[in-house]
């Protein structure tokens, strides 16, 4: 399944957009995606952390990603 | 409603959250009023860029007050909060808890300000003479 990542704030400039597409598995969770992502985005390895979100949740790592999922990658944030 | 909360890229207007606030029920009102610093660790701001994911900052916003509800006796709750470009001095949030007593509304003010800084998916961009740093990206 083809699955779309929207990203903001340092994410998007590691990203170079502010929504990319990855082709996975059907049975994928938020860890596979994780591992993926730091792939072909090494600069992702040297935030302070990050976290990924499914339909607007924070996500857990064994979580199952599902086609048409809205999904984004959450850098720390730093509201207020 | 017993709940306000608002993500604008206008200037946030103080008075009209605090009018919003205010009630006859009320003992008391806290708020709390965030304002674009023009130094960090000595090296001067020029400005600051807010960028949110909106829908899930709003769902965010709105665990947190359901929570704050359930911890304290307050009556009211808002949460304004910018984005887009700010300059030193003007306000990114607002934060306003009206209760019957006041322990409850500065306790859940406190709160609310602080978790928002830990769960809410805004970030902040600050810029400065020799070039702009996400806040909190990198270790």
């Amino acid at each position: 399944m083809k699955i779309n990542i929207l990203a903001f704030g340092v994410a998007k400039e590691i990203f170079g957009s502010s929504e990319v597409s990855l082709e996975m598995t059907n049975d994928a969770t938020i860890s596979n995606l994780k591992y993926l992502l730091e792939q072909q985005y090494p600069r992702l390895k040297q935030l302070s952390s990050y976290m990924l979100a499914v339909n607007n949740e924070y996500a857990l790592p064994g979580d199952t990603i599902h086609e048409r999922d809205e999904i984004a990658i959450i850098p720390p944030v730093s509201g207020g | 409603m017993n709940t306000q909360i608002l993500l604008s890229a206008q200037t946030l207007d103080i008075q009209s959250c605090i009018d919003w606030i205010m009630s006859h029920e009320s003992g008391g009102i806290d708020v709390f009023i965030g304002t674009v610093r023009n130094s960090t660790k000595g090296k001067k701001v020029l400005r600051l860029d807010f960028e949110a994911y909106e829908p899930m900052a709003i769902s965010e916003m709105n665990k947190i007050v359901a929570w704050a509800f359930e911890r304290w006796p307050v009556q009211k709750i808002l949460i304004h909060h910018r984005t887009g470009l700010l300059q030193v001095g003007e306000v990114p949030v607002v934060i306003a808890v009206s209760a019957a007593h006041r322990d409850a509304a500065f306790d859940a003010c406190r709160y609310i300000i602080d978790t928002l800084k830990q769960t809410v998916p805004i970030w902040k961009k600050e810029s400065f003479e020799d070039g702009d740093v996400w806040v909190a990206a990198h270790p």
